[in-house]
């Protein structure tokens, strides 16, 4: 439901994420809204506490007392006996309180389909979009045996389960019967409370579903909604994507600790509930919001304590996907970074000798202890090494995933026969990429911006011409949960406040010999200065261009290269400045090749961290 | 500013514990409230549904899936063993010539049969469970078919990592100071069935002369992450442990590498030498944080009246006894001498809220607030 901006003069709004509660406050000062204070606390859905709002409740009390600081105004109140003041009066209370959820591991779902790769991979992208983290795609074609099948079901334990298969038009529905029977064997259970029957989702086939409720009615709690690939051309996630959210909130979140209470908090200025939105699903919210008013793609990460989220708006119909990894994160999960992505991938970004031993031991001891942060020098650069994998790791699930409709059949003229276009390609194109945008505390919370510039260059490779930002203090979830009561107040605080551009990334395309030209570039940089230099393959140069403004360049790539136009091509274009400035990489892509060799590798790293001022120089030894 | 709130782990002499003893499933309870039960005692039992059995009944008869009802010779729920004819074809002209049948291939029962698909579920016998009482204690609550709650007065040590299940045994020193490394030759075969202590580590040599001996488990400071890998033969990815078939229980206390034991934690197994204790390595830490534990029963009076204190966060106070948890001086143990309020920048240039704090060994340092625990005295 939409508000009145004038309704909304005081907005609280918090994020329960798996290792803290972030909440900020949004005003209405001065004629603009804007975000104002922030705090934090550890969430508290876990024991001693098992009560969410205990987390919330910290946090917000450090929004006050921050509020009474910023305004010197002592009267300033959000909480009275332990709860939320809604709504305000004055100094006293807020006009809405909005939340978003990932704590207790968020939202947890199992999907199934008929064929792996079709209905398989539009349930698990349904279910994706809406939020979830999918544990697993059981699928007809899987190759797995029934039996391991029914085994697997009954062991996830899910939140609830999104069953797909078949389109509305096919000449047989047996394989999702089958696929009902064998989960009304597993007879699953939810993951949280004993109490109530799994909830189920069948958007599948309209033809099956008097023989779905025949076989799973009195076993689960079934819903049923539109099939979401009604026809192999077309999918039609939304009725199930909504199907999901209200389960969400009625079943799920009311079973997680202290939710009850939470959900009864976060109201509107008239005292009407507000849905709380899993994390996921509110970035995957402002994502498109972006895309769409600036006619841009758009791919961005948030990259958590336990999981990291990959979005992209890519394509002109702005085809939206999200991808989580699991088990890729910075604390929780940041063992499983080094399971996934070997020593030796890390150590690579390292510019100093460390002892594995120790090395291993510390990544453990951040498992551990998820809640520390890196105080020492080595410790940072570590922790930003072992970010990379992640985000790297993460990209390329998104990559695999984020494709055209597999199993269509298309019309093709002359020109698409030649093109490398095919079902089932991705269609994730970093050379079209306009806007990278990074989000989550290793990037949002880095000490220099420049790292965080480094951190989504290394990990995601952007090719050709790229913006690139950040999240200033992780409030994009907040701003996706805002829109859902006023959306131009949440695109005016995301433009104002949220969204930080640390600049632009120029990247030739492919790989020519160490020391021959990669990059002439000539660029006019706003002080006026002229930048003039051919660049050899295997640099970076970063130059000064502050935020707001832009510099002209005239940008030829090195023979054979590309730089967006075409190989060999030159481009005359604006480049947007930004915190850290403008990059210029002729490091190559399609491959980017790092040294294997020790001696090698760690003085170009270490040159290269110079150059973008990475790191204190005199610690770069 | 708001109240600076800790995590710590605990370990205390004396705590009343509350444990939840559940069925996986509803089952039967064997107990009642206001018995005294022992660790081993069995308070709860159930039975599992048995594995299940898709099986394309139709199919293998070579019958539509519509027609299969009239040749099925058990109907649903029906008991089964294996080599059952579970349907059969009249055969030729009704004769019976060249009849085709469908043997059942597993002991158990008849669950579903579709019309629709023309396969059967069938399921294997059930399997029983059973739920320990874990603690020496008293039942205070009976969840009807569900389970128990146990509760106790114990001396409590909670873990940060652990490894492998339930167990228990009389506590054994090992180690002479919270220093020590754990010498594998210090196990010998008394060790056999006890919960033994090492010192700062507890090398993968040690680990496996242990299980070895038959020690039910191993209480150490630090383990190296390098000597679990050896020992799992896999890397830890997500912190979900317990289940861990390694022979012995595992429980670390203070975290990975080298790490001398918290001074309190030594001193309270020190003495409580010789005491039975209940222990498992069950950690989670997302989700549900779940910690290794130690628990120590202590005697109770007749008529003593269980209070279990609400659950507090540690609050970083001045004067509180606190440890450090990252590096630098990852495992000091000190006292905060003040908890300034603006963000600092430390080292690595993150600004952070720090405390200052003075550590047994004299040194006077500033921390960031997040790179302590609490601990409770």
């Amino acid at each position: 439901m939409q508000y009145e901006k004038k309704k909304l003069t005081r907005i609280i709004a918090t994020d329960c994420g798996s290792t803290t509660t972030k909440a900020i406050l949004i005003e209405f000062v001065d004629g603009e809204y804007r975000q104002t204070v922030r705090g934090e606390a550890p969430t508290t859905v876990e024991a001693p506490l098992n009560d969410v709002t205990r987390g919330v409740l910290n946090a917000v009390q450090e929004l006050e007392e921050l509020a009474r600081l910023k305004y010197n105004n002592p009267k300033i109140t959000l909480i009275k006996d332990s709860e939320l003041i809604i709504p305000r009066n004055g100094d006293i209370g807020a006009d809405a309180y909005v939340s978003t959820s990932s704590a207790g591991g968020g939202l947890q779902m199992m999907v199934t389909g008929v064929v792996a790769k079709m209905t398989g991979e539009s349930a698990e992208r349904a279910a994706l979009g809406a939020g979830a983290i999918v544990m697993d795609l059981i699928a007809s074609n899987d190759q797995r045996m029934d039996h391991e099948k029914i085994e697997r079901i009954r062991h996830l334990r899910p939140d609830m389960i999104l069953m797909a298969g078949h389109t509305d038009n096919a000449t047989s529905n047996k394989h999702v019967i089958e696929m009902a029977e064998l989960v009304g064997a597993a007879d699953p259970k939810p993951r949280l409370g004993s109490s109530y029957k799994l909830p189920v989702i069948y958007a599948g086939t309209i033809q099956a579903r008097d023989e779905i409720k025949k076989t799973l009615g009195s076993k689960v709690d079934l819903m049923i909604t539109d099939n979401l690939r009604p026809t192999l051309e077309r999918e039609n996630l939304g009725p199930a994507r909504d199907e999901i959210h209200e389960i969400f909130m009625e079943h799920v979140m009311q079973q997680a600790p202290g939710y009850n209470k939470l959900m009864a908090w976060t109201v509107g200025p008239d005292l009407k509930p507000v849905p709380i939105m899993p994390t996921p699903a509110a970035v995957g919210n402002i994502m498109q919001t972006i895309a769409k008013q600036e006619n841009i793609e758009v791919l961005g990460v948030d990259i958590g304590g336990a999981t990291t989220d990959v979005f992209s708006v890519f394509t002109k119909d702005f085809i939206f996907n999200r991808t989580v990894s699991a088990n890729l994160g910075m604390s929780y999960s940041i063992s499983n970074v080094l399971a996934s992505a070997g020593l030796d991938n890390i150590l690579r970004w390292v510019p100093f000798d460390i002892d594995v031993k120790e090395l291993r031991n510390m990544i453990k001891n951040k498992m551990i202890r998820p809640t520390t942060i890196p105080a020492l020098f080595q410790e940072l650069v570590l922790e930003q090494a072992i970010a990379k994998e992640a985000l790297r790791l993460a990209f390329i699930q998104h990559k695999e995933f984020a494709v055209n409709l597999k199993g269509t059949q298309k019309n093709s003229d002359i020109a698409e026969a030649f093109s490398q276009s095919e079902s089932g390609d991705t269609i994730v194109n970093m050379l079209t990429l306009d806007l990278l945008v990074g989000s989550g505390g290793v990037l949002s919370h880095a000490p220099r911006r420049h790292q965080t510039m480094m951190m989504l260059i290394d990990a995601f490779l952007p090719e050709g011409i790229t913006k690139l930002a950040v999240d200033s203090i992780f409030m994009m979830p907040h701003l996706g949960v805002l829109a859902s009561i006023n959306e131009e107040v949440a695109t005016e605080v995301f433009n104002k406040d949220c969204m930080i551009y640390i600049g632009s990334c120029v990247a030739p395309v492919g790989k020519i010999k160490e020391g021959k030209i990669a990059l002439e570039a000539k660029i006019e940089l706003p002080d006026g200065t002229i930048f003039e230099e051919k660049i050899p393959f295997g640099e970076l140069r970063l130059l000064p261009c502050p935020t707001g403004s832009v510099a002209k360049a005239e940008l030829k790539p090195g023979k054979g290269l590309d730089i967006g136009a075409g190989k060999n091509q030159e481009i005359v274009t604006e480049l947007t400045g930004g915190e850290v400035g403008i990059v210029l990489d002729t490091r190559g892509r399609r491959p980017f090749v790092l040294p294997v060799e020790t001696a090698e590798r760690v003085p170009r790293l270490i040159k290269w961290m110079k150059e973008l001022q990475a790191y204190p120089q005199e610690l770069l030894k | 500013m708001a109240q600076a709130y800790s995590a710590g782990l605990t370990v205390t002499e004396n705590i009343v514990l509350k444990k939840e003893r559940i069925l996986p499933l509803k089952g039967e309870v064997r107990v009642k409230k206001g018995d005294r039960v022992k660790c081993d005692d069995i308070v709860a039992h159930t039975s599992l549904p048995g594995n299940v059995v898709p099986f394309k009944i139709a199919n293998k008869l070579g019958v539509t899936p519509q027609m299969l009802a009239n040749f099925m010779k058990v109907k649903v729920g029906d008991k089964i063993h294996k080599d059952q004819i579970l349907a059969e074809t009249k055969g030729l002209f009704g004769m019976g010539f060249f009849k085709t049948s469908v043997k059942s291939p597993i002991d158990g029962e008849v669950e579903s049969v579709s019309p629709a698909t023309g396969n059967a579920v069938l399921r294997e016998p059930r399997i029983p469970v059973e739920i320990k009482a874990f603690i020496d204690g008293i039942v205070t609550e009976v969840i009807p078919n569900e389970g128990v709650i146990i509760e106790n007065r114990s001396a409590y040590i909670q873990g940060i990592f652990g490894l492998a299940g339930e167990t228990s045994g009389d506590i054994k020193m090992l180690a002479k100071s919270p220093k020590d490394h754990l010498d594998p030759a210090s196990i010998t075969p008394d060790c056999k069935g006890k919960i033994i202590v090492a010192g700062a580590l507890c090398p993968l040599e040690a680990i496996k002369k242990a299980a070895q001996v038959g020690v039910h488990a191993i209480i150490s400071g630090g383990v190296d992450d390098q000597d679990l890998k050896k020992l799992l033969g896999y890397d830890i990815g997500v912190a979900i442990t317990g289940h861990e078939k390694i022979g012995v229980t595992l429980v670390v206390t203070e975290g990975f590498g080298p790490i001398t034991m918290a001074k309190n934690t030594f001193e309270l197994l020190q003495k409580f030498e010789g005491h039975k204790a209940s222990v498992h390595g069950f950690t989670q830490i997302r989700a549900g944080v779940m910690r290794p534990e130690v628990i120590i029963p202590l005697p109770l009076a007749d008529n003593e009246k269980l209070v279990v204190k609400e659950a507090e966060m540690a609050s970083l106070e001045i004067g509180s006894l606190i440890r450090v948890i990252r590096q630098p001086n990852f495992g000091e143990i000190g006292r905060i001498t003040e908890l300034p309020e603006p963000l600092t920048k430390v080292e690595s240039e993150t600004l952070v809220r720090v405390l200052k704090a003075k550590l047994n060994n004299g040194q006077e340092v500033l921390i960031p607030r997040a790179n302590v625990e609490v601990i409770a005295e």
